[in-house]
């Protein structure tokens, strides 16, 4: 189906008579971040990025589109699996007992508009951890069952994506709720889920053109042709085989083991706990927080610190994601959005690096 | 919903405190709520994370028995932050609780058969809890051998306890220290140069170890030398842990969570990586 550019604001409206706060991208700090809007004029209109490893920049095409960028720092994950969050607190009274008291669920509907393909895989992944296991997460489970989300297809990858080879992207697959592509006058609209039915009911729309679909694959096409990908290799084996490689300690000399890599991720998990005391004795605060593996903390146990040094960090990186993650959750746990690349500060490249271990002689 | 909230710890009762040395202590514990007391059950190597109000949690092994319904036994060394804090815990005082997590030893498997059970380091209580396990149903396991090696004849521990097991039938122990003080009775030296004096059944054992990876390895070489099958020997690992619930990632080893696909492993499952630095 096909709707003119003006029906986005009825889009808008309609979520939000639904309840929905529409989380959006917007220009802030000269990136693209996702927050609330109420109006289609927040959006980031006639705007391009441009990424390099260590660098992101924005400037203006003057054209009319919203989504002719790629992607800002972070999408999703934030959204469900917060960078800090209260879990549970505990009171003490004077007699000594303790009660615990959790934090109740998130009840806020939000609508993420302009979720990208990479952000999706990664959220599939997210479930999989966080619902999916042993023990459910009911703080990230509460959030994910009142999310709706609105993808849209990639048209303009950055220089750091490399989606394509890992085969999450440019266009998303499934997982969203609704996908849009972005024409240049006008968006291909398409339901994932039922709900995300129940939301194209209410728009007026019409049915898309043969023009309009090969005007859509033809962005696809142009948007598959990417400047990075992974090796063709068998990384997932390659990368254990090489754990005594050099090559580790020569990246360590200019990875500054800073986290922003992990923190950008969508797909890392790695969460701290830790305990706030209130002032006045009588209750306590349980949070967590990301925490990432290039930190001293992470791998402490009492008197050893088993990956104390940045080579063991920066390997405990990459074979996770790339090769450990596969025997966890069945997949990678790359899906090629190249933030790590981009927000990395000395322009480590992820893509470099994996090929430089597993392509040693 | 947050009835099953795996992050909520429940109040538990200090019964008994019980100093067993001088930086270690065992906590007698009992939920305060009957209805979660009663439904609690653990097995054999598998732990619990402790709460001390205001300060955090951390994990410590189950050395009660399964069997004993209502008491759940915690042995803890005095280290750090939190279990400063808990050595200064009394009798009536109470703390959070929430577990039980991971899987434990295979006692059912290693029914009839004979067990080789060796510790390294500072009163290790996951091997504890075997060892209790086996003493209250000698009968159902053939030879038993208890091994404990540690740094210094000084940091032996539990000498009673040690005592008691040497009466069990047809049990050795075998103590050896790599430094011993004065009128040290046993082995002064690592623990390997004990594993002559084992007996045991090599197509007919259960080998259980903790303690430092180190001395593990070696065991476990000497025990493959022995032919016994790297699927009859388990290790209770330890790395950081801060939700036990496969979420947090920070006791990941390789594809693993030692929270909940451990802490105890056989040693096929973990060879690979084992003592390997950096994991
Ligand atoms: C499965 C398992 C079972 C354990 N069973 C016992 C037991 O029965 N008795 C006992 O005395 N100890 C046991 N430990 C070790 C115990 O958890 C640590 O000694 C304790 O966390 C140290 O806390 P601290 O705050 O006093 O020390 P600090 O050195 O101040 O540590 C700070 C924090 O780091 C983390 N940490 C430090 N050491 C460890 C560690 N070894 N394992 C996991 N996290 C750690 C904890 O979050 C801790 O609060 C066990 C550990 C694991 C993983
Ligand atoms: S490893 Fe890098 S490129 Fe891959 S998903 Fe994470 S941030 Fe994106
Ligand atoms: S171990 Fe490292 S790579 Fe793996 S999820 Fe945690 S922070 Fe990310
Ligand atoms: S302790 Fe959090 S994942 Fe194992």
């Amino acid at each position: 189906m096909f709707f003119q550019t003006d029906q986005l604001q009825h889009l808008l409206d309609n979520l939000q008579a639904k309840g929905y706060a529409c989380i959006a991208p917007q220009v802030r700090h000269e990136t693209i971040i996702y927050d609330e809007i109420t109006s289609v004029v927040q959006l980031p209109q006639g705007i391009n990025d441009q990424q390099q490893p260590g660098s992101y920049s924005l400037s203006a095409n003057n054209g009319s589109k919203y989504f002719d960028w790629a992607n800002g720092p972070q999408a999703i994950k934030p959204l469900l699996f917060a960078p800090t969050e209260m879990l549970w607190s505990s009171t003490r009274n004077a007699d000594g007992n303790i009660s615990f008291s959790a934090v109740e669920k998130s009840e806020k509907k939000l609508a993420i508009i302009g979720a990208r393909a990479c952000d999706i895989a990664a959220l599939k992944i997210h479930d999989l951890h966080f619902l999916q296991q042993q023990f459910v997460d009911p703080y990230y489970q509460a959030r994910r069952e009142n999310l709706l989300i609105i993808a849209v297809n990639c048209s303009h990858p950055a220089d750091t994506c490399f989606c394509y080879s890992t085969g999450d992207g440019p266009f998303v697959k499934d997982g969203g709720d609704i996908v849009l592509t972005e024409l240049q006058h006008g968006f291909l609209i398409a339901a994932q889920t039922e709900q995300g039915e129940n939301v194209l009911s209410k728009l007026v729309l019409q049915e898309s053109t043969a023009e309009q679909c090969a005007e859509s694959e033809r962005i696809k096409s142009n948007a598959s042709k990417q400047n990075r990908q992974l090796p063709k290799l068998d990384v997932k084996s390659r990368l254990f085989d090489e754990l005594d490689s050099e090559t580790w300690h020569t990246i360590a000399e200019k990875c500054l083991s800073c986290g922003n890599c992990t923190s950008v991720c969508p797909t890392c998990f790695c969460h701290s706990e830790n305990e706030v005391p209130e002032l006045d004795g009588k209750s306590s605060s349980h949070y967590r927080e990301w925490d990432s593996c290039f930190g001293q903390g992470h791998s402490y146990i009492h008197g050893i610190t088993i990956r104390n040094g940045t080579s063991l960090r920066y390997r405990q990186w990459l074979t996770h994601k790339f090769s450990s993650w596969i025997d966890q959750y069945g997949r990678s746990g790359c899906v090629g959005c190249g933030r790590c690349i981009t927000w990395c500060p000395v322009a480590i490249d992820v893509t470099e690096s994996v090929a430089q271990i597993v392509e040693a002689p | 919903m947050f009835d099953m909230n795996p992050y909520l710890p429940h109040e538990a009762l200090i019964i008994e405190r019980i100093q067993e040395a001088p930086e270690l202590f065992t906590l007698r514990l009992e939920f305060t709520e009957p209805e979660i007391q009663h439904r609690y059950k653990f097995e054999p190597g598998q732990f619990n994370m402790l709460y001390l109000y205001g300060v955090g949690e951390i994990a410590i092994s189950i050395v009660s028995d399964p069997e004993d319904g209502n008491i759940i036994d915690h042995t803890i060394r005095v280290l750090g932050r939190v279990t400063r804090g808990m050595n200064k815990l009394k009798k009536g005082d109470r703390i959070g609780l929430r577990g039980p997590y991971g899987r434990g030893w295979p006692m059912q498997e290693a029914r009839q058969k004979d067990v080789v059970l060796i510790t390294g380091g500072l009163g290790c209580a996951p091997v504890v809890s075997a060892i209790n396990y086996i003493q209250q149903r000698r009968a159902q396991f053939g030879r038993l051998n208890i091994v404990q090696g540690v740094k210094h004849s000084d940091d032996f521990i539990w000498k009673d306890r040690y005592d008691q097991w040497r009466e069990l039938p047809d049990t050795k122990v075998l103590l050896a220290a790599d430094v011993g003080a004065e009128l040290w009775p046993w082995h002064i030296g690592p623990v390997t140069v004990l594993f002559d004096q084992l007996e045991f059944d090599p197509q007919n054992v259960c080998v259980m170890m903790c303690g430092p990876e180190g001395m593990i390895r070696a065991t476990c070489d000497h025990m493959l030398e022995k032919q016994v099958l790297p699927e009859q020997m388990f290790l209770s690992m330890e790395r950081n842990m801060q939700c036990a619930i496969g979420h947090c990632g920070h006791c990941q080893y390789g594809d693993k969570f030692v929270c909940k696909d451990g802490p105890v492993f056989s040693y096929d499952k973990i060879r690979d990586l084992f003592a390997v630095k950096g994991f």
